[in-house]
C-alpha cells in the first residue's frame, strides 16, 4: 500500500487501484487453491486409504503369523511428485492436514537439510510428535516438562514409551470425548513421518532410522511417506536391500505439472469470471519460463500475482479494470486527470481517429461525453471476452484433432497465436483450414456436436444463431446418410457399363470421365464439409480479433513483457557484465559515455581493471596488468609525466589498483592461484 | 538324544532349546560350556561373527530367554551415540530383575559413571551370585563412538569387578575391530551359513511356524517364503506329498517362488499388494513395479543440461573442440592416442568438469541463444538436489565449482529422445 501511495499522485486513484488489486488477487488465489485442492484429491485420497489400511492389523492385533510376518515391515507409500520442487511444499502441507483430519494427529515432516545425522533425525521427529501432542490436549501442564525432559533423551524407546501414555490417556479419558475421537482417529492412531525430499537424505541417516524402527513396528505404528521427486528407483540407490526389504513400499503418483498448468490457465485465464487479462507476449514468457526452467506451477502463479501487481501500479487506468457492475460508477468518478490519460491511450486515439470530426471534438473535449463513450467500450470489451473465450475453445475442437496439430496441442498454444495477432492471416491457420476440409465424417459430427454444447454453455447472447446453424448442419449431415446409399447405387451401373465395353469406348469413356471429374461437382458431403469450415472460419473472424485491435485494452491487458522478463529471468552475469563494461548504462554519467572498445580513464577503478582483464587468458600476470592500468589511468591526465617515471608506479595508483583488484576477487571474477607467483586466476570466460 | 547337555540347567529346557534353535545346536553346546554354571564366572567378552541372517541374534535371545538368564540385549544401531547405549543398558539393568520398581531417569555421561552405576545395579538387585550378560548387537557401530568404549566393554568383568560377560555380536571379522593401541582379546566364535538342505529339512520337518519365521525371513530377505509358505504346505495338508519328501516339496513350491522372487524380492511391488493378488488369483503383470517409472519428466533447459553435464562427464576435455566448434580445422590422426585411452569412458565413470564447460556445451548444443539467467542457475542446483548430478570438492560457489553427471547412459538416451 505505500508504495501504491508514495509511487503516483492522488489524482490518479491509487488508493481504489491498491484495493482492487487486492480485492482480485484473493479472489484469484482462493480460485487456484480451490482447483489445486481439486487437483490432488484423487492422490490424497488414496493415501488416506493406504494409510488406514496399512496398520489395521495393528488394531485387530492379530497374532496370525503371516500378519507377524508382514509386520517386521513398515508400510511406506512412494509419493512421486515431479521435479517441480517449489510445489511440493503445498502438496505436502495438504497432505499433512488432510491425515490430521482423518487419520491421525501424530504426523512429523521432516526435511533433509534439517536431519544430517540420525540424532538429529530424531531429535526433530520427536520434537514435532510431542509438540502436535500438547496441541491436541492443550490443558495439562506436565505434558511440556515431560517433553523438555525427554528431549534429553532422543531415542525410539522413549518415543514408545511417549505413544503408549498418549494413547494411554486417550481411552482413559471421558467417554463422550473418547467417542468423540475415535470418530475422527482410531484408539492407536499411526505415526505419520514424511520425508519431504528423499533424494537428498544421506543415505546412511535414512538407513539406520528405517532399521531402527523396524525393530519397534510393533510396539510403535509407524508409516513412511517418501516424497520422491526423480523417479521411484532412487529408493534402490539410497537403500541397499537388507533395508529395503524392511520396507512395504507402495507407489503414489502425482497428476504431471503439464497437466496441472493446464487446468490453471484454463481456470484463471479462460473465463471471463475475472476482469484482469494477460497480454500474449506476457503469457508466452509465463510459459516459457515454466516449460523451459521450473516446471513450477506455484512459479507460475507467482509470475501471474506480479503481472497483476504491476498492472494496478504502473497503469493508472487500471482502475476500470473491474467487475462489469462497478465500471458505471467507476467511470463517472473518474478525475479531469483520468480522462486524460484515457485520450493518451494509442487504442483510444485509434478509435478516435475513425469517429466523424464532430464526434471526434466531442471526444476530446467532454469529460462527461467521453465517460458515456467509455462505458459502452469497456462493456464491448467485456462481451468480447465472453465470446472469445467460448470461440476458442471451438476452435480448439477443430485443430486439436488434426494430424501434426499446425495450430498447437494445447489450448494454451491457440490462445498465445489468437492474441500475438490476427490468427486467420498465419500460415498454420490456412494449413489447419485445408487439413479440417479433409476431415471424415463421423469425427465432423462429433466436433460440431462439441461445439454447440460449448456455445450453448457460454453466457454470450450472440451465439443463439451460431448454434441454430450449428445444429442445422448437423441435420444435413443426418440426411445425408440417406442421400449417399442412393447414389451408390447409381454409380454401380454406371461401372458395369465399362465393363462390356472394348478398348477404344473404354478409352473414350475414361477421357469423359477424367473430364467430368475435373469440372464435377463435389458431393453433397464435399460441399457440406466446405460450408461447416467456411462458417468456422467466419466466426473466428468475427471474434477471435487480436485483444490488441480492441479499443480500450490497455486497461485490462498486462502487456510489459520485458518488464516481467526483467524481474522473473533476471541475468545476473550478464547485469554484472553491462555494469563493469558499460558504466553508463547504470551511471548516467555522461563522461562515461564511450564508443565501443576504447577503455575511458574516467570509469571507475574497477570497471578498468575489468576490461583489461577481459583481453587476457586464464592465468593474469599481475605486473602485466598494474602497468596497462596505470597507462590508462595516466593516458589522460599528462603524457609527458608518464613518460618521465614510467618505471616507478604512482604509489596512489598502485593502492587504486589493488583495490580494483580485491574487489574484483570479492566479485568472483578471479581467483588466487598457486600455479604461478604473481598470477591471478580467471574464474570466467568470454564477455559474460 | 539330546545334543545339548549341561548339568546346571534342566533338561526339559534344554530340550526345548535345541526345538527353537534348529542347525545350531554345535554352536549353543559350545557357548553353553563357556557360560559353565550359573554363578560360575565365564569368560569375559566373547565375540560372535558370521554372515548376514545366520541366526546369531536370534540364538542369543532363545539361548539367554529360555534358560532364563539374566541379560541385557541392546542394538548398537538403535543407540547410536555411547550415552544413550550406557543409559539403555542401565535402564534395562533396572528392570531386568526388579521389575515394576519406578526407576528414576537415569544420567550417563562416561564409562566411569556407568562403572560405579552397574556396581549400585547389580548389587541392589542380588545378582552377584549369577553371570550377567550383556549382548551388544550390530557390535561394529561401537568402533564410531569414543576410542574407549570397545576396549572398556571387553574388560567389563575386570573393571567392575562383577560377574558380567559381554557378548558381541557382528558380521565382520575380529580383526577390523582390533583397536590400534591393542585391547583385551575376546573369545571368537563363527556362526556358518545356514545350508538350504539343512534348513528345509529342518523346517520341514519340525513344521514349526515359529522358528521357520525366523529362520526363512533371514534366509531369504524378501518376504517371498513366508507369503508362500502357505503354497509350501498345501501338498502336505491333502497329503499328496510326505513331510520329509523335500524333494517333491521345492518341486512344487519352485515356480510360484521364481515368480516371486522376481517381483517382492526386489521391491518392485509391495508385499502386502502381492498377497492381494494371489488372493485374486491374477497375474503379477497388472501391477506396475517400481522401475516401471523411470522415465523423468524435466524442463526444457534442464534437460539440455543434463545432456551437457554427461557430455562433459565422459568426453575428454580436448574433443569438445572437434564436438562443439563448427571451424575446428583438421581431426588428427588417431594413432597418436596413448593406450589407456582406448577403453571406453564409461568404464572409467564420470569425470568432474568446471561450470564453466558445462555452460559452453549448453550454449552449443540448444539451437536458440540462451541467455545465462539466474533461472538457469538455479536449475544446476536442483539439478545437483535431485542427486542427478554431484558438486565435487569445496562448496565454495565462487571458487569455481567443479560438477559431476551421476545418471546413466540410458536414462541421458530416455531424456534425450
Amino acid at each position: 500500500a505505500h508504495e501504491f501511495r508514495s509511487a503516483s499522485s492522488d489524482s490518479e486513484d491509487t488508493e481504489l487501484r491498491f484495493v482492487t488489486c487486492q480485492s482480485l488477487w484473493s479472489q484469484i488465489k482462493s480460485e487456484t487453491e480451490q482447483i489445486q485442492e481439486d487437483l490432488n484429491k484423487q492422490l490424497l485420497d488414496n493415501l488416506v486409504s493406504f494409510l488406514s489400511r496399512s496398520h489395521s492389523d495393528f488394531q485387530e492385533k492379530t497374532t496370525e503369523w503371516t500378519c507377524r510376518m508382514k509386520f517386521r515391515e513398515i508400510p511406506t507409500a512412494a509419493l512421486v511428485l515431479g521435479v517441480n520442487v517449489t510445489d511440493h511444499d503445498l502438496t505436502f502441507r495438504g497432505l499433512s492436514d488432510v491425515l490430521q483430519d482423518n487419520i491421525t494427529p501424530y504426523v512429523a515432516l521432516l526435511e533433509a537439510k534439517d536431519c544430517p545425522g540420525i540424532k538429529n533425525l530424531m531429535q526433530k521427529l520427536m520434537g514435532q510428535l510431542m509438540n502436535c501432542d500438547i496441541d491436541v490436549d492443550s490443558l495439562e501442564d506436565e505434558d511440556c516438562v515431560q517433553v523438555s525432559q525427554n528431549r534429553i533423551r532422543c531415542s525410539m524407546s522413549s518415543l514408545i514409551s511417549w505413544y503408549e501414555s498418549v494413547t494411554k490417556k486417550i481411552d482413559s479419558e471421558t467417554p463422550s470425548k473418547k467417542r468423540n475421537s475415535s470418530s475422527r482417529h482410531w484408539q492407536s492412531p499411526p505415526v505419520v513421518v514424511i520425508f519431504k525430499d528423499m533424494e537428498s537424505f544421506t543415505t546412511k541417516v535414512l538407513q539406520d532410522f528405517i532399521v531402527i524402527s523396524s525393530q519397534h513396528i510393533h510396539e510403535l505404528p509407524l508409516v513412511l511417506i517418501f516424497g520422491i521427486a526423480t523417479s521411484p528407483m532412487i529408493i534402490h540407490r539410497l537403500l541397499p536391500h537388507s533395508v529395503s526389504s524392511l520396507l512395504c513400499i507402495e507407489l503414489f503418483q502425482s497428476l504431471s505439472c503439464k497437466e496441472h498448468l493446464s487446468t490453471i490457465i484454463d481456470k484463471l485465464l479462460l473465463t471471463s469470471q475475472f476482469p484482469f487479462k494477460l497480454g500474449g507476449k506476457v503469457l508466452q514468457v509465463l510459459i516459457n519460463i515454466f516449460l523451459y526452467h521450473d516446471f513450477s506451477v506455484q512459479n507460475f502463479i507467482k509470475g501471474f500475482q506480479l503481472c497483476i501487481v504491476e498492472h494496478f501500479y504502473s497503469q493508472p487506468l487500471s482502475v476500470l479494470c473491474c467487475h462489469l457492475v462497478d465500471i458505471k460508477k467507476r467511470v463517472y468518478s473518474l478525475s479531469h486527470d483520468q480522462c486524460e490519460n484515457i485520450r493518451r491511450l494509442p487504442s483510444f486515439r485509434r478509435y478516435v481517429e475513425k469517429q466523424e470530426s464532430g464526434k471526434q471534438i466531442e471526444l476530446l473535449t467532454n469529460d462527461s461525453f467521453l465517460k458515456e463513450e467509455t462505458e459502452k467500450l469497456l462493456e464491448d470489451l467485456h462481451v468480447y471476452h465472453e465470446n472469445y473465450v467460448s470461440i476458442l475453445r471451438c476452435l480448439h475442437v477443430f485443430t486439436s484433432s488434426l494430424p501434426k496439430y499446425p495450430l498447437g496441442k494445447q489450448i494454451r498454444e491457440l490462445h498465445c497465436a489468437c492474441l500475438e495477432n490476427r490468427v486467420w492471416e498465419t500460415e498454420e491457420y490456412e494449413s489447419s483450414l485445408q487439413l479440417a476440409r479433409m476431415l471424415n465424417k463421423t469425427d465432423l459430427v462429433t466436433m460440431l456436436q462439441q461445439c454447440v454444447e460449448i456455445l450453448m454453455s457460454s453466457s454470450g447472447k450472440e451465439f443463439d444463431r451460431a448454434v441454430e446453424k450449428l445444429k442445422e448442419f448437423l441435420t444435413q449431415f443426418q440426411n445425408l446418410e440417406g442421400a449417399s446409399q442412393e447414389r451408390d447405387v447409381s454409380i454401380s451401373p454406371h461401372k458395369e457399363l465399362q465393363k462390356k465395353t472394348d478398348l477404344y469406348h473404354l478409352q473414350k469413356t475414361l477421357l469423359e470421365l477424367k473430364e467430368s471429374r475435373r469440372s464435377k461437382k463435389l458431393t453433397k458431403f464435399e460441399m457440406l464439409r466446405f460450408e461447416v469450415v467456411d462458417y468456422i472460419d467466419s466466426l473466428v473472424r468475427r471474434y477471435l480479433v487480436p485483444a490488441d485491435d480492441r479499443t480500450l485494452h490497455e486497461i485490462v491487458y498486462f502487456n510489459a513483457a520485458a518488464v516481467l522478463r526483467g524481474h522473473l529471468n533476471a541475468a545476473p552475469r550478464t547485469a554484472l557484465h553491462t555494469a563493469l563494461n558499460n558504466p553508463h548504462w547504470y551511471l548516467k554519467n555522461q563522461a562515461l559515455k564511450c564508443d565501443g572498445g576504447g577503455i575511458s580513464n574516467k570509469a571507475p577503478d574497477i570497471c578498468i581493471v575489468y576490461k583489461l582483464h577481459l583481453e587476457c587468458g586464464r592465468l593474469i600476470n599481475l605486473v602485466d596488468w598494474l602497468e596497462a592500468f596505470s597507462t590508462v589511468v595516466m593516458a589522460a591526465e599528462e603524457p609527458n609525466a608518464n613518460a618521465a617515471s614510467s618505471d616507478q608506479v604512482d604509489d596512489i595508483i598502485h593502492a587504486r589498483f589493488i583495490r580494483a583488484v580485491s574487489e574484483l576477487e570479492l566479485l568472483g571474477f578471479i581467483k588466487p592461484s598457486k600455479q604461478k607467483t604473481d598470477h591471478v586466476a580467471r574464474l570466467t570466460w568470454g564477455g559474460c | 538324544m539330546p545334543n545339548l547337555e549341561h548339568p546346571a540347567y534342566p533338561a526339559a529346557d534344554l530340550l526345548h532349546l535345541e526345538s527353537l534353535v534348529p542347525c545350531r545346536e554345535s554352536q549353543v553346546s559350545t557357548l553353553l560350556s563357556i557360560f559353565g554354571e550359573r554363578q560360575q564366572f565365564s569368560f569375559p567378552s566373547i565375540f560372535i561373527y558370521g554372515h548376514t541372517s545366520s541366526g546369531k541374534t536370534y540364538v542369543m535371545q532363545s539361548l539367554l530367554t529360555t534358560l532364563q538368564l539374566p541379560h541385557v540385549f541392546v542394538n548398537c544401531v538403535e543407540y547410536f551415540t555411547s550415552r544413550l547405549l550406557l543409559e539403555e543398558i542401565l535402564i534395562q539393568l533396572q528392570s531386568c530383575s526388579s521389575g515394576a520398581e519406578p526407576s528414576s531417569p537415569v544420567h550417563c555421561d562416561t564409562l566411569n559413571d556407568f562403572v560405579r552405576l552397574f556396581k549400585q545395579a547389580v548389587a541392589s538387585q542380588e545378582l552377584q551370585d549369577q553371570t550377567l550378560y550383556i549382548v551388544l548387537d550390530r557390535a561394529e557401530q561401537l568402533r564410531e563412538m569414543e576410542a574407549n568404549i570397545l576396549p572398556a566393554f571387553l574388560r567389563l568383568q575386570e573393571l567392575t569387578d562383577r560377574n558380567v560377560t559381554v557378548v558381541l555380536l557382528s558380521e565382520i571379522v575380529w580383526e577390523l575391530f582390533r583397536p590400534s593401541v591393542g585391547c583385551f582379546e575376546p573369545f571368537t566364535m563363527y556362526f556358518p551359513d545356514y545350508s538350504i538342505g539343512k534348513l528345509i529339512f529342518s523346517s520341514a520337518f519340525q513344521g514349526l511356524y515359529n522358528t521357520l519365521s525366523e529362520d526363512v525371513q533371514k534366509f531369504i530377505p524378501g518376504l517371498s517364503a513366508a507369503l508362500n509358505f502357505a503354497k509350501y504346505c498345501e501338498p502336505v495338508v491333502r497329503g499328496e506329498a510326505n513331510e520329509r519328501d523335500t524333494r517333491k516339496l521345492w518341486k512344487n513350491i519352485e515356480p510360484h517362488l521364481k515368480k516371486a522372487m522376481q517381483t517382492v524380492y526386489l521391491r518392485e511391488i509391495s508385499s502386502s499388494q502381492w498377497e492381494r493378488l494371489q488372493h485374486d488369483g491374477g497375474e503379477p503383470g497388472q501391477l506396475k513395479g517400481l522401475s516401471a517409472h523411470t522415465h523423468v519428466e524435466l524442463p526444457y533447459y534442464s534437460k539440455f543440461l543434463l545432456i551437457a553435464a554427461y557430455l562433459a562427464s565422459y568426453n575428454p576435455v580436448r574433443t569438445d573442440k572437434r564436438f562443439f566448434l563448427k571451424h575446428h580445422g583438421k581431426i588428427r590422426k588417431t594413432n597418436f592416442m596413448k593406450k589407456h585411452e582406448k577403453t571406453s569412458n564409461h568404464l572409467l565413470g564420470p569425470k568432474p568438469f568446471p561450470l564453466d564447460r558445462l555452460l559452453a556445451i549448453l550454449y552449443s548444443i540448444v539451437d536458440n541463444r540462451v541467455a545465462p539467467t539466474a533461472n538457469i542457475f538455479s536449475q544446476i542446483t536442483s539439478l545437483v538436489t535431485l542427486q542427478l548430478l554431484s558438486m565435487v570438492g569445496q562448496n565454495d560457489q565462487l571458487d569455481g565449482p567443479r560438477y559431476k553427471c551421476t545418471v546413466s547412459l540410458d536414462f541421458i538416451r530416455a531424456i534425450a529422445r
